[in-house]
Formats: structure tokens, sequence, C-alpha cells
């Protein structure tokens, strides 16, 4: 099949950026959606031009490297799918594909289609983690936890932090992502310990990287890979709020 | 203070003064319909009001103030937000946002400008004085807020203004409901894709609830 493709190019940061017009030709449907663009590359590297820069790297949908919105949705039209996972049978002869990066303030362009997601790995430094005596091996079931629990837990422990949330949100908001890890943490009697002070320190943070605030618009949801559902914001909410009538200076205190 | 710095605190606000006010909204629909039972409905509901005194005036601050608190942190949220995504996409594909979702602001700002009118026009009732409540009294001695409604909306312009305004709360209702509940963390799985029905039938009912008012004395189905 032939395709067209408009595909997002900025040399970095301070450039401006444009969508620049490509052929795909005889591609197999077969392809993935990054081998699609492995092959547009090959071509432009034989006639000499610059390369199409995107992010990748296990090509299995479980890295959540693969940051692009293709036709403005973030990894493509395929419900719970990375862009290595999308294949090009999902597109017709002809088809004309738009390609741009994920855009959000706190998700800066480095090169064409990849973006600097350093942001949420500081959400999670803040917080996002269960501090662990060292030491010797726990007995197996000394902690209990109840099925129900560790399935949500479980379910929350999923988010792969690809960032479609913030790409898909109108105010680029890391709710979805920062609500999984609050929820994987907080059903579990590990993380519960530091559950208070979590929900606070991890949503400053998230106002301090430039993400904005969530309306509820649900597009996080609707987009996420893994199926990360909005209950977990619920949760979130409801962590913060219990943590604030515990402490209302909540705050890092740090 | 803390509440108001943290971006969930601040959604928390959100989603209290807007109960506060959607509140207001039931007590003002339900209070409003009384003029379908006639100059002695609404009329004898008005001097029950007056006779509250300085508990109105403690109501109306709270009013007055939940409103201040929702407008200020609305405009603020929706200024942050727009820099949060300041570079929009070429090509852009809403999955599950609604209009009245993405239009929050607009539909907020419509019903703020509305409330001014309103005010001035029905409470202040500096606009069309000639029909004022407080100057005409019925023959019991009470306000006539009866013939002051039914006189203004019988003008098709202050009808069809008071329907708009009314459109608007409608949809900020539907996406503000639903917004409230899961906010407050009142939601999970289950619950979820039933707020979001809820709110909006709910947002739907109040809607209807306030047109029918000048719909009724338009179509004279109400005063004479």
């Amino acid at each position: 099949m032939d395709l067209t493709l408009f595909v997002w190019r900025q040399r970095g940061q301070l450039d401006k950026g444009r969508l620049e017009q490509y052929a795909a030709r005889n591609i197999s449907p077969d392809m993935s959606f990054l081998e699609m663009l492995d092959t547009v590359n090959e071509g432009l590297i034989a006639e000499g031009r610059e390369a199409i820069a995107f992010d990748h790297d296990c090509r299995e949908g479980i890295c959540g490297m693969c940051s692009q919105v293709i036709n403005g949705i973030p990894h493509g039209p395929q419900e719970k799918t990375t862009v290595c996972q999308l294949h090009m049978r999902h597109f017709k002869d002809g088809d004309t594909i738009y390609i741009e990066p994920w855009r959000a303030k706190a998700f800066p362009v480095i090169r064409d289609l990849i973006v600097d997601r350093s942001s949420l790995d500081r959400i999670i430094q803040s917080g996002g983690y269960a501090s662990v005596h060292t030491g010797g091996v726990p007995d197996a079931n000394a902690v209990l936890v109840p099925k129900q629990d560790v399935d949500i837990a479980m379910d929350a422990a999923e988010c792969i932090g690809c960032g479609a949330c913030v790409a898909a949100c109108p105010n680029g908001a890391a709710m979805l992502f920062t609500a999984a890890k609050v929820t994987h943490l907080a059903m579990l009697p590990q993380g519960r310990v530091e559950a208070a002070r979590r929900v606070c320190v991890m949503t400053e943070t998230m106002l301090r990287e430039g993400f904005g605030s969530c309306s509820n618009h649900y597009e996080c949801q609707a987009v996420c890979p893994k199926g990360i559902k909005v209950s977990f914001i619920a949760k979130l909410n409801r962590e913060y709020l219990k943590s604030f009538m515990g402490n209302p200076g909540c705050s890092t205190g740090e | 203070m803390t509440l108001i710095k943290n971006m969930v605190g601040r959604k928390i606000v959100m989603s209290i003064t807007g109960l506060a006010l959607v509140s207001f909204v039931c007590i003002h629909l339900l209070g409003n319909i009384s003029l379908f039972s006639g100059p002695d409905g609404i009329n004898a509901y008005a001097k029950m009001l007056h006779s509250l005194g300085p508990f109105l005036w403690v109501v109306r601050l709270i009013m007055a103030a939940a409103l201040g608190l929702h407008m200020v942190f609305g405009i603020l949220l929706t200024l942050e937000n727009r820099t949060s995504r300041a570079q929009k996409y070429a090509v852009n594909k809403h999955l599950s946002a609604t209009v009245a979702g993405k239009n929050m602001i607009w539909t907020g700002l419509l019903i703020a400008l509305y409330l001014g009118y309103h005010l001035l026009h029905f409470t202040g009732q500096m606009i069309m004085p000639e029909f004022s409540s407080s100057r005409n009294l019925d023959a019991l001695g009470r306000p006539d807020v009866f013939s002051m409604v039914v006189h203004s909306f019988q003008h098709t312009v202050v009808s069809v203004v008071y329907v708009t305004a009314m459109a608007a709360v409608g949809l900020h209702l539907s996406h503000g409901l639903q917004s409230m509940v899961q906010t407050l963390g009142l939601n999970n799985e289950r619950t979820l894709p039933v707020m979001v029905k809820v709110g909006a039938a709910a947002a739907l009912v109040l809607f209807l609830g306030y047109a029918a008012i000048p719909a009724g004395i338009v179509s004279r189905l109400v005063g004479r």
C-alpha cells in the first residue's frame, strides 16, 4: 500500500517545527507502524536526507517509548495499543496520516517525534515509591493482602509511563499517571505507610513540572494503552482529601 | 493554605463551591415553581423569604463567597491549563470529551454575565422598574412578584435571554455535576458511567424546570 504522511519535524526545543509531507510506498499491511517509519527512513537516508527521529525500544508494547500522536489520537486509532503494536492493516491504501509528537508544556520536544518525558520520572522520584528496610527476605504470607486489593493494585501497576494520558489531555495533565502510582501503592500495606505524604508530594510535583490539572474529560482513559481507569483518579482525590484532613499542612514536610 | 496551592486542592475548592451553587439552583427552582400556582404561590413565598431577615443575608453571603471562589479558581485553572497545553495538535480527535466539558469557562462566564443582569432585574429591580414588586403590592399587601415576573417575561426578548442563560446553566451542570462527584473522590469503576448519565439527566431536568416558567408565560398558560 501507498500512503501520504505528514510528519512533525523539529530540530530542537528552540526550533518552531513544522509538518512535512512524505510518501510511504510499498508498505506491507503486516508491518507495524514503526516498521513503516523505518522503511520511510531508509528511503530518506538513501536520498541523503535526514531520517525522521522517533522513540522506540521494546517493540513489544510494554516499554511505552513510542510516543506518537497518529491522526489526532495518541498511539493511533486502535484501543489499548502502543504504536509498535499498531499494524498497517488498520489503514487503507492511499490514506493520509498525520504524525505528531506528544504535546504538553511538561514534555519539551527533543527532536521531531521524540519528547523529553523526564518530568514523569521526577513525579515518581518525589514520592512514587515505598521505603523498605533492607535485610532478610520476609516470610511468605507474613503480610496478608485481600485479593480484591491486590487486583486493584496490579491493575494500577500496569501503567508503563508512556505519557499518552498527558498527550491526550486537553489540559496536559498527568493525573492518570500519578493516580495509577498513588493507587498502586495505597492499596498495599507496604505502601500505605507513606500514603498521606506521597499523594501530597506527587501532586505538588505535578504542578511544579508544568502539568495542568484534571477537568474530568476522561480522554486519558480512552487512549491509555494499558487500560488504566479514571476511577484511580477518584482514588487519588480520596487519598488527597484523607491526607489533607489528617494534616492540613499537607505539604512536603521536609 | 495548601488546599489552594495544590492542584487537587484547587479542584476540591471548585467542587465544594460548585455543590453549594447547584444546591442554590435546585432550591431556587423549587421556589420559582410556586409561580405556577398563581400570585398566591410565589407572593407568599417571597413574603416568607423576606421574613427570614438576617438568615437570608447569611445565605446570600455564603452564596456570594462560593460564587466568588468558584469563579476565581475556575478562571485561574483554565488559564493554567491553557499554558500546560500551549501548542495545539494539527489534527486532534477527542474520544470522550464533551462540548459541555470543553466549554465550561464560556458557559460559566455567560452565567456570570446573566447573573448580573438577573440580580439587577428581579433582586435590585432597577431594570423594568415599572413592574418592581417592592413598589407594586398585591391585594394582601405582599410584594407582587407574580406580576413582576409575568410582565417581564411577556417581553419575548427577556424570555429568550432567560432561556439561553438556562441552557448555559444546563450545559455547565451536565459536565459539572459528574465532575464534582469524581473530584470529591466519590466514584469507583461502577458508579462513574452512572454518574455521567445522572449528572446529564439532572442538568436537563433543571434546564426544563427553569425554561418552563417563561414558556408558560409566553404561551399564556400562566398569568391570565
